[in-house]
């Protein structure tokens, strides 16, 4: 791999080490977002907030933080994930599906 | 005397090698083998049900016989039949329809074989160790949560076990198709049977995690004394009936989609003729698998799942016909003004369209929900499935190992014994099958062990019979077929059919174990028709002569199937006596330690040398 980007022209390495460090702010940022969610919902928790609104708040900042680690932490986000981008939807699709179902039609 | 005991060492070297090979092509031979011979035990459940149900009041078999008889002939055609000789052909030709030199992960594609025969084992064992599995292939609780002895325990351990296989096998596929495509192979480059594997590799990957989920609350409903299915202790029946359908409609175009796939490219060759509609095609084949997830619900329409329920359900299944016509339609217009040639895969296929499409509108007559209060559980839904199931999977299987044989064992199959073969079962088929859905219509519940005199169901009945005879002849002679061509056919070409469009058809038959000398450079859809309309002999490569990296053959496969297939008598008997946990342990402690050793010992694979293909290529491989 190291030598690989040796025997690339110089702009392209700069190029690259931009893209580099862009990188790596937006995987800081989105790291301290995640922790701060982590204390609000763990702080929610301790003081007991009313239930009726720290279950839906819980699911969506589970959901937030599973995005931030799927887009920013595995790449997601980058080029050629399209195909694992279609498969994740798919299966969560269905789950979804079976979901609805048992909620909706069998303890209904 | 010496030359028996080479012959023997021989023959101990080839069943080694079978045992320990990840060539994606032996494969295909150990899936066609072992799924062939549960499709005759399978048959033969079969036969044993028609003669029991051949006149009225028969004593034949008893009536726990018969329940047992129907539960496996279903588990056993669908699970251990039709999914592993589609197995074989997906092993046998998706490579080679992409280039590539063997799948993404050979050893699990071995993994995926071995768990598969082991729970096929498993499941067949029951027969032997006081009575089968006899709550129906698709298992209801709580006739199956209260089915005395083992039977059902068999199911569920069998079916879990070789379900894993499946899902192992999938999984493989879709990373193959995904990643390993020769260069210039774009999505849009595919043949259609790649694709079809592609949307069926989909379609196991989401739908059998629900079967595996069910058949593990199965297990714990019979072995652990949970009661998820328990409605007196709170649980709920209808949970399992959803489980086992989110899976099973799926399963039913897993079955028949890759089919679809061999039939477009049958049509296509025997027709001289591009696919008509490529895109149109692909786009139907992706709406199927789509659509394949709504509609599970037309199972239980009378389950009383209430009227919007219902209507929904009705709905997205009629729409899946929409898809399936655009197909029958495209497979016409291939054939239309195209130079067709006869030969014993193309009468197959041929047959399949009117037969299938037989399936579709009964199944559009069984989507409608009000009107399926009179056909559910009855032998008209039996005549639906087996139009769409043998008119489609087991057609086209027949057609697809015609199509195919030569690549899989370098002879074509003898045409005139397989046209021989086409006609008793093709007859035979709509004999046993359509005057079923008029016995359904007049009454005729399906499962049940006899039918009285009087009811006017004797003539239907009889007739069946005779046409599951005629199927019976078919069958074998197709079996003698393949012995014939063994013996006396001589080998087959790199082309054999002299139309070959897909890239398969551009190495030996069979092809050498790394396929392809030099990968080749796709330049169009049916990518070896481009070249011949370009005068080329064979594909332009896409790499220079370099050393092949193959991966190494390994016991390890069949060490870990093995122990689970030992750990499910364990979780079976330890129900009667806690001592059986040692099976479980010393199976599980076999699974894992072979993991184990696999994780551990690195294991690199081989080189084939430049050198080595040089040779190759002079007694003519690379052509
Ligand atoms: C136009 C397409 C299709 C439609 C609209 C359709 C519709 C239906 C419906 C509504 C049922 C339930 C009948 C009942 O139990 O009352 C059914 C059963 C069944 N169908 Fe289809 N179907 C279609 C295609 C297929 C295909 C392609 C296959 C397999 C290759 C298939 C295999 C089955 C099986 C195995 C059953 C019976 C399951 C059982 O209860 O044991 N169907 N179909
Ligand atoms: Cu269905």
């Amino acid at each position: 791999m190291a030598d690989q980007s040796h025997s690339k022209p110089i702009h392209h390495q700069e190029y690259e080490k931009k893209q580099h460090r862009e990188e790596m702010k937006q995987q800081v940022l989105t790291f301290g977002l995640m922790i701060l969610f982590t204390i609000i919902a763990f702080g929610m928790v301790i003081f007991e907030v009313n239930s009726y609104f720290i279950i839906p708040t819980l699911i969506i900042l589970a959901v937030v933080q599973v995005a931030f680690q799927l887009y920013y932490f595995m790449h997601m986000k980058n080029k050629g994930h399209d195909m694992v981008a279609v498969m994740m939807y798919g299966g969560a699709a269905v789950a979804a599906l079976t979901i609805i179902t048992f909620t909706s039609i069998i303890w209904w | 005397m010496s030359t028996a005991v080479a012959q023997k060492r021989g023959l101990g070297a080839v069943i080694w090698d079978y045992l320990t090979t990840v060539d994606h092509k032996k494969i295909a031979h150990l899936y066609l083998v072992s799924g062939g011979l549960f499709f005759l035990i399978g048959g033969l459940e079969a036969m044993i049900i028609r003669i029991q149900l051949m006149k009225p009041d028969n004593d034949f078999i008893s009536a726990g016989l018969y329940n047992e008889m129907i539960t496996m002939h279903g588990t056993t055609m669908i699970f251990l039949a039709a999914m592993p000789l589609i197995f074989a052909i997906m092993n046998a030709v998706v490579p080679l329809q992409i280039g590539a030199r063997d799948v993404a992960f050979p050893f699990l594609n071995s993994l995926g074989f071995w768990l598969f025969l082991f729970g096929g084992l498993l499941l067949n064992v029951s027969w032997f160790t006081g009575g089968a599995p006899d709550a129906g292939w698709t298992n209801y609780a709580p006739l199956s949560t209260t089915s005395p002895g083992h039977g059902v325990d068999y199911y569920v351990m069998g079916l879990q076990i070789s379900g894993a296989g499946t899902l192992i096998g999938g999984i493989n596929f879709l990373v193959t198709i995904v990643n390993m495509r020769a260069p210039g192979m774009t999505y849009m480059r595919m043949p259609l049977f790649t694709w079809s594997v592609f949307v069926t590799s989909t379609l196991i990957l989401f739908a059998f995690p629900a079967l595996t989920v069910g058949l593990f609350l199965m297990m714990f409903d019979r072995m652990f004394g949970s009661a998820f299915f328990d409605v007196g202790l709170g649980g709920n029946a209808i949970i399992w009936e959803h489980l086992f359908w989110i899976f099973g409609h799926p399963e039913v175009y897993i079955l028949i989609l890759p089919l679809f796939g061999a039939f477009s490219d049958i049509f296509s060759t025997f027709s001289k003729k591009r696919l008509f509609g490529y895109s149109a095609m692909v786009f139907a084949t992706v709406l199927i698998g789509f659509l394949g997830f709504m509609v599970w619900a037309h199972h239980m329409f009378t389950v009383g799942m209430g009227p919007i329920a219902n209507s929904i359900f009705a709905v997205a299944t009629m729409a899946i016909a929409v898809p399936t016509g655009i197909k029958i339609f495209n497979w016409l217009f291939t054939m239309w003004g195209g130079q067709i040639r006869m030969t014993a895969a193309m009468l197959w296929s041929i047959a399949f369209i009117p037969s299938f499409t037989i399936g579709g509108m009964t199944g559009v007559m069984l989507a409608a929900a009000a009107a399926d209060f009179q056909y559910h559980d009855t032998y008209f839904v039996v005549g639906h499935f087996h139009y769409v199931i043998v008119g489609g999977v087991a057609f086209g299987l027949f057609a697809s190992l015609h199509y195919w044989w030569p690549k899989m064992f370098g002879k074509v199959l003898n045409e005139k014994l397989g046209k021989l073969a086409f006609w008793p079962f093709f007859i035979g088929f709509h004999l046993t099958f359509f005057i079923q859905h008029f016995l359904g219509l007049m009454g005729m519940p399906r499962r049940y062990w006899v039918f009285l005199e009087g009811q006017g169901l004797a003539t239907g009945n009889l007739i069946s019979t005779i046409g599951a005879f005629l199927m019976a002849i078919g069958t074998i002679i197709f079996l003698i077929n393949i012995v014939y061509t063994a013996v006396k056919e001589k080998k087959a070409d790199a082309d054999p059919w002299e139309h070959g469009r897909t890239l398969e058809w551009a190495i030996p038959s069979p092809p050498p174990h790394y396929n392809f000398v030099q990968t080749p450079l796709v330049r169009g859809l049916d990518p070896l028709w481009v070249e011949k309309m370009d005068g080329k002999e064979g594909m332009t490569p896409a790499e220079p002569l370099g050393d092949i990296h193959m991966p190494n053959a390994s016991i390890l496969p069949f060490t870990i199937s093995l122990g689970t297939f030992i750990a499910g008598f364990g979780f079976i008997y330890q129900v009667d006596d806690p001592i059986w946990l040692i099976a479980v342990f010393a199976g599980m402690g076999l699974t894992l330690g072979s993991m184990l050793t696999r994780s551990l010992k690195d294991d690199l694979g081989h080189h084939i040398h430049k050198e080595e293909l040089e040779e190759d290529i002079k007694k003519g491989v690379g052509k």
